[in-house]
């Protein structure tokens, strides 16, 4: 018994351990933003100061000289992650539905050109993706930042995972009774869809937060950088003072990295649901 | 099963428009240059044949084959052997169970950007705080400069984040491992190292092999982000990946013929990983 | 499980069979699509627009901080003018950001108006005909007056065509200069600073000596200019064949695996090893290396003389380049750095005019003047040299006359005009990589600067097949 309590103690122990090393990194930031960039150049201090409120509160009014607005690059951020979730559901329930409710000429083929979407994520497909959303027209605006991410098949295969395991004998029973595929979509399908409509929209939302080389290319204007991609100028911005103003750049970066974190953590069963859905 | 014919269709449609025009002509667009050469600002393009497929083989983009191919090995292994571990720990701990859950995964939500600037504070070469740990401990630590500091940063980064992800799938693994054999066999006297071996590792099989093709994925496909503020593929191109070269030669020296090729090259390999993924996936359902 | 939905058990070979047909419609479309046809509307004689609603002139920049809080100034006082053209000046990051995003924009029909092009990136637009309207031909219709002859020798001989002709206006010009640290010299007891390398090097062991370890540090972004091109122009010797590539385009290569390149590069290892010199990558700024005294000493533009004027807390001098012993012609002459601006084509005829005129309006002696005075940056136009004499500038300001010293210096020979390499900028990333790699220890600089050639030369080979056809 006590080998097992022994044990027990040094597993908590061991996975403490872990948990803070991999805090670390966040606890440094929250401590730099918290201090003046003059006190980081004898040395990082172990302990937050107290002057985060007056950093956050410089990064809200003036960021750093020479770089977009934080406000106007965190509405950015905001309108792209929405953006995506929803365009994502609204192209991919419809899709979803369709293939798997549906018994008509070309079903297979439909499937198969979305489902060959998987393979290529933006990031290889960036440069010629480029090309068409500038022939488009599309450079320098929220289209364009975000319709060439939303096509990607992740959302419809999941929702044909999930609609695969859906008791077709109420499709049958609607069709007796008279009910069009639209009600029944409506009506039936997607209440019972809801937990995976959230997990959809909950991966979705971290994934355009958090996209980098998409805005890079695509926003060439001050006004219509994010947050995310933002942080490289404001690095660089930074450093280029003779004390490098870190302070407000961990300051930033803890402002753009609490959305998607807070939304991991507060739905944390909808994430993982999402993430595993294609597998369990 | 409804038989309507035009209805899904028009369901469908929506998302063929936003295939076509985002997936298909891309793609069309990236095979017609490649076999094309022009200059930086897009004039005077005429056909290459094959010579942007033989500029392939030039010295950098053979590094960042290299440099790939490690990058992704090391950040595969070293992220599932450290997502299981923490898995397997985390699983027996009982009531703390939901707390330890998140303290693994919240890593992988952090924009990859946002990551490489915390990570490139901590390892700034001269006020960095693990920098200053790692000169304490006689290394002389300056990744600026040194090639395999700097691609050891950011593999260290990319585990930071990808083990989280591997936690989560190998978590739900092992919610699969009937609770009641590992019970029964530690009562017959079967070690903890032997239960793990001969009776967790075959029934999580299939999720070792799913979280392998995502990390590979992952690896080749989605560091852009964080070598770009850590590194910027250097020094000396020692942790230029495909991404990185692609967009190096494509939009920072405008060489368009060079990025198709490689744009055509990044597809046929990210249709082989999908190849192998639905393989797996296929297997699974078998499972079932 | 009703059985209706075992329906997607479709056989893996399919997925096969939809790779072939997608790759098929490809090399289908490649086959029958060729480069799409673009009317490009030249520059014509149009009406002024009314200045009530004045026509928008885009201008892609470099310039950041105090830079660009000059810049932003001429703009506003063009804008006050009420010409009927409004600029729109946008920051866009490096020099190499700005050349790059012009180059794509340009590919996407979406190009600025006028773009800041830096030195280096000059051979690549000067040789793509069709993406500019010579500035020479733009003032010339538009009844401008504009010659090669109004622009100092440095300037104009960097950016001229084989014809003397200038395709872009040439702008912020700068060089560079070595800043030092006056407290930090005299605390060793050095009372002048070095004029030769191995004076720096002696320098810098007696700096050592007394505590200060860091003598030197050079550009960060841009030390492959200020210890390879400007040294082998300051020191004369030929940086490249055909006369530094003025005159081919074909068959050009470099020319720095050769004994000065190899013995500057190992002095500059041999400081680093004992952390005498530092410079830490292309993307790290070395600015406050110095200001915060660091370093003792700086090869730096002299653009940066006013940033580093705001944030230096002690008093520093500005002197020329140290020479490289024994080289016989040293010191020769430096050439200008910095960038141009380039007109493209593409644009609504309208705004043209505008364009003319803005330039028109830069190269003024006024605005020269200013533009100098406020930066650190040489007056590009003999005009507004005399402008600034003429108030006395230079004898107030000596740290500004260094720049202007150095590259009036001697008459340039044919190899000291300039560096015109197509795909200079990747050639620069090259050199980059080989600095890193000698004073890292990684290698010698022997080696380094051998791959660097033999990497530069392909880069230059690429460049003549794409561009010399």
């Amino acid at each position: 018994m006590t080998r097992s309590r022994f044990a027990a103690a040094s597993r908590h122990g061991g996975l403490i351990v872990l948990a803070v090393l991999f805090a670390l990194p966040l606890y440094l930031a929250f401590v730099v933003a918290s201090h003046s960039a003059a006190d980081l150049l004898r040395g990082v201090p172990i302990a937050p100061g107290a002057r985060l409120g007056a950093n956050l509160r410089t990064v809200f009014s003036s960021s750093v000289p020479g770089t977009p607005s934080l406000r106007t690059m965190l509405v950015n951020s905001a309108i792209m992650a929405f953006g995506i979730a929803i365009f994502k559901l609204a192209l991919s329930v419809p899709a979803a539905y369709a293939v798997s409710f549906f018994r008509f000429p070309g079903r297979m083929l439909m499937f198969w050109i979305i489902f060959a979407t998987l393979m290529m994520p933006i990031e290889v497909r960036f440069f010629p993706t480029y090309e068409v959303t500038a022939d488009l027209g599309l450079l320098n605006t929220q289209t364009g930042l975000i319709l060439p991410l939303v096509a990607s098949a992740t959302a419809v295969f999941l929702l044909r995972q999930f609609f695969r395991a859906f008791p077709l004998e109420l499709a049958d029973a609607a069709l007796l009774d008279g009910i069009g595929p639209i009600r029944f979509l409506t009506s039936t399908v997607l209440p019972l869809a809801r937990p995976i409509l959230a997990a959809i929209f909950v991966l979705e939302f971290i994934y355009g937060w958090n996209q980098y080389l998409w805005p890079l290319l695509i926003t060439s204007a001050p006004n219509k950088v994010t947050v995310v991609m933002g942080i490289k100028q404001i690095i660089s911005a930074a450093q280029s003072f003779s004390v490098p103003q870190w302070d407000l750049v961990m300051a930033i970066s803890l402002v753009a990295l609490v959305p998607p974190v807070v939304l991991i953590v507060a739905m944390q069963r909808w994430f993982v649901r999402g993430l595993t859905a294609g597998i369990d | 099963m409804f038989r309507h014919r035009l209805l899904p269709l028009l369901l469908i449609l929506p998302e063929l428009v936003v295939v076509g025009l985002f997936f298909i002509w891309p793609s069309m667009r990236a095979l017609a240059e490649a076999f094309q050469e022009s200059n930086a600002f897009g004039l005077g393009s005429r056909f290459a044949g094959l010579a942007n497929f033989r500029s392939t083989l030039n010295h950098t983009y053979v590094q960042a084959i290299e440099v790939t191919a490690i990058f992704t090995v090391l950040t595969t292994v070293i992220a599932m052997a450290l997502g299981l571990f923490v898995a397997v720990q985390v699983e027996q701990t009982g009531r703390a169970r939901p707390i330890y859950r998140t303290l693994f995964t919240w890593t992988y939500a952090v924009p990859g950007a946002i990551a490489g600037a915390l990570w490139l504070f901590l390892f700034e070469p001269r006020i960095g705080p693990g920098s200053r740990l790692l000169a304490g401990l006689g290394v002389h630590w300056n990744f600026a400069l040194s090639g395999p500091q700097a691609l050891g940063l950011v593999i260290g980064l990319t585990v930071w984040q990808q083990a989280a992800y591997d936690f989560v799938f190998f978590s739900a693994g092992l919610q699969g491992v009937s609770d009641r054999v590992l019970e029964a066999a530690r009562i017959d006297g079967v070690g903890a190292v032997s239960r793990f071996w001969r009776i967790v590792m075959p029934l999580l099989g299939p999720t070792v092999v799913f979280v392998a093709v995502m990390d590979v994925l992952a690896a080749l496909f989605q560091s852009f982000a964080v070598i770009d503020i850590v590194t910027q593929g250097g020094p000396g191109g020692s942790t230029t990946t495909l991404v990185y070269a692609l967009y190096r030669d494509g939009f920072q020296n405008g060489d368009v013929g060079m990025a198709g090729a490689e744009t055509l090259l990044l597809f046929v390999l990210a249709a082989i990983l999908l190849a192998v993924q639905f393989r797996v996936l296929n297997r699974r359902a078998h499972y079932r | 499980m009703s059985t209706t939905s075992t329906k997607w058990r479709e056989p893996r070979h399919r997925f096969l069979g939809l790779i072939a047909v997608v790759t098929a419609i490809g090399v289908l479309a490649s086959a029958c699509s060729g480069t799409p046809k673009t009317t490009r509307p030249s520059a014509s004689t149009v009406p002024a627009p009314s200045t009530s609603h004045p026509v928008n002139l885009t201008v892609w920049t470099a310039f950041s901080g105090a830079l660009g809080a000059a810049f932003d100034t001429l703009v506003s006082r063009f804008n006050a003018a009420n010409t009927g053209y409004h600029v729109i000046a946008d920051y866009k990051g490096s020099y190499s950001q700005v050349l790059s995003d012009t180059m794509a924009a340009f590919r996407a029909h979406a190009a600025p108006n006028i773009s800041q092009i830096f030195d280096a990136g000059t051979a690549t637009i000067m040789d793509a005909p069709g993406t500019y309207v010579p500035v020479h031909k733009l003032m010339a219709q538009y009844k401008l007056p504009f010659a090669t002859s109004d622009f100092i020798g440095g300037a104009a001989s960097y950016y001229e065509t084989s014809a003397d002709q200038l395709d872009s206006l040439p702008f912020n010009s700068s060089t560079p200069v070595l800043y030092y640290n006056k407290t930090e010299l005299s605390n060793a007891g050095i009372s002048t600073p070095p004029t030769t390398w191995n004076q720096l090097r002696a320098d810098a062991a007696t700096l050592g000596a007394h505590g200060q370890k860091c003598a030197l540090t050079s550009s960060g972004a841009y030390v492959m200019w200020t210890d390879l091109e400007q040294f082998a122009v300051w020191n004369g010797f030929p940086y490249a064949t055909d006369d530094n590539g003025y005159t081919a385009v074909k068959g050009v290569k470099l020319e720095i695996d050769t004994a000065p390149f190899i013995s500057h590069l190992a002095l500059l290892g041999e400081l680093a090893a004992k952390g005498g010199y530092i410079w830490n990558g292309v993307s790290t700024s070395t600015v406050p290396l110095f200001t915060n005294g660091t370093c003792a000493m700086y090869e730096q533009s002299s653009a940066d003389l006013s940033t580093i004027q705001a944030a230096a807390k002690f008093p520093f001098g500005v002197s020329e380049l140290p020479i490289q012993n024994g080289a016989p012609d040293a010191p020769q002459n430096t050439v200008v750095g910095g960038a141009s601006l380039w007109v493209l084509s593409g644009a609504p005829a309208v705004t043209y005019r505008g364009d003319a005129e803005f330039l028109h309006f830069l190269m003024s002696a006024q605005s020269q003047a200013y533009w100098a005075s406020h930066t650190g940056y040489v007056p590009v136009t003999t005009a507004g040299s005399a402008l600034l004499e003429s108030q006395n500038f230079y004898a107030t300001h000596p740290n500004d006359l260094v720049a202007v010293k150095e590259l009036n210096n001697k008459a340039p020979t044919p190899f000291t005009r300039g560096i015109r390499l197509g795909y200079l900028p990747e050639i620069r990333q090259v050199e980059a990589s080989a600095i890193a790699a000698v004073l890292s220890g990684k290698q010698t600089a022997a080696q380094a600067l051998a791959a660097a050639q033999s990497q530069g030369d392909s880069i230059l080979a690429q460049f003549a097949a794409q561009y010399g056809g």
